[in-house]
């Protein structure tokens, strides 16, 4: 028996080691945003309504933001539309729409069809600005924090459940730490 | 029989004649990367070995350089503007790894993560050394019990 031991013990440590491996892969899953934790990456869009006008990341500080990287190719992106519709009706949150290399004409028309949950809508027409947020899939979404700091990420279509469980934890405890400054800051800077 | 097989060849050679056709002109089709050329053949060579270097994100067993996936084709563009802006190779993958991940490199760098992931190797093959060694000296050491004179030596001393 005691001949065994160091045979079967490698073994098993080598399933387990194996085991973990298989349940991390990447392809099994989403791939890990190395952004989360930094600062949301410098960038300017004019808007999807206004050409002459833009949004840049200067604009994200001082609330929380919703950056939803979306478009009217993406199917996923049309299951997402209601929790998109359900977050802004909570009204704890500006949501701003990057719409991803799409034509204006169908962006606005999906807007006016479906409803429009997003305060601002950039259109970012030749995916530069999506490759500084490390997209690789719509829909994107990425939570960030008065401080301009990417704080979560969702890869695919997002659901309430996502949004309750992983997002909005983070703005309740981000409220409490930053005190009422939150709410006044929020909606005021978010909607001029 | 024979008259069959001779129908079946004059009825091929034109049809095969056709697809040779076909596939002569379904070459630039093939043609993934619409990337702009880059001014110096040495700049293009670099273009090249980069594009092949990183995993399109989106398809994920693809190269950039293979993929025909819009994001790929907005990445490529990128590492061309890169390089043209005289960037280096490394200037490049820091670029792209700091908004893919890692994950993004075909092959993985060394770092105190995925450290033991390149010393396994080596440490396995020691380890195995180690216990090879004692083994067979164990054994050495084993007093020969030949319960068959001849056979019995000359099968131990092989095995």
């Amino acid at each position: 028996m005691k001949r065994f031991f160091w045979p079967l013990g490698i073994f098993a440590a080598l399933v387990i080691v194996l085991l973990v491996g298989l349940k991390h892969a990447p392809e099994k899953g989403v791939i890990k945003s190395p952004l989360i934790g930094k600062a949301a990456p410098e960038f300017k869009v004019p808007l999807l309504t206004d050409g002459t006008q833009h949004f840049e990341t200067a604009a994200l500080k001082g609330g929380w933001h919703l950056v939803n990287i979306w478009g009217t190719w993406c199917f996923e992106c049309r299951n997402e539309h209601a929790t998109l519709l359900a977050i802004k009706s909570e009204g704890k949150i500006p949501i701003i729409g990057i719409d991803w290399r799409d034509e204006d004409t169908a962006a606005m028309q999906w807007l006016a069809q479906l409803g429009n949950p997003y305060e601002t809508v950039a259109a970012d027409r030749d995916g530069r600005v999506a490759i500084d947020w490390g997209v690789y899939g719509a829909p994107e979404s990425f939570l960030v924090n008065p401080e301009g700091v990417i704080v979560e990420k969702q890869v695919g279509a997002m659901t309430i459940e996502d949004w309750q469980s992983r997002f909005l934890p983070h703005l309740t405890a981000g409220a409490n730490a930053i005190g009422t400054t939150r709410q006044g800051s929020g909606s005021s800077g978010g909607q001029p | 029989m024979r008259p069959r097989a001779q129908r079946g060849i004059g009825q091929w050679l034109p049809r095969l004649a056709a697809l040779a056709l076909l596939a002569a002109g379904a070459g630039p089709a093939l043609a993934v990367d619409t990337t702009p050329a880059l001014p110096t053949p040495e700049l293009q060579q670099r273009y090249s070995a980069l594009t092949h270097e990183f995993r399109c994100v989106q398809c994920q067993n693809e190269a950039l350089a293979d993929s025909n996936v819009s994001l790929a084709g907005d990445l490529r563009l990128e590492i061309h503007d890169l390089l043209a802006a005289g960037k280096s190779d490394d200037d490049i993958r820091d670029f792209l790894v700091a908004r893919y991940g890692e994950f993004i490199l075909f092959r993985p760098r060394m770092s105190l993560k995925n450290l033991w992931l390149w010393a396994a190797p080596g440490v396995l093959l020691i380890a195995g050394g180690v216990v090879a060694v004692r083994v067979l000296r164990k054994r050495a050491s084993l007093p020969i019990t030949d319960d068959d004179d001849l056979a019995g030596t000359g099968g131990t001393g092989q095995a």
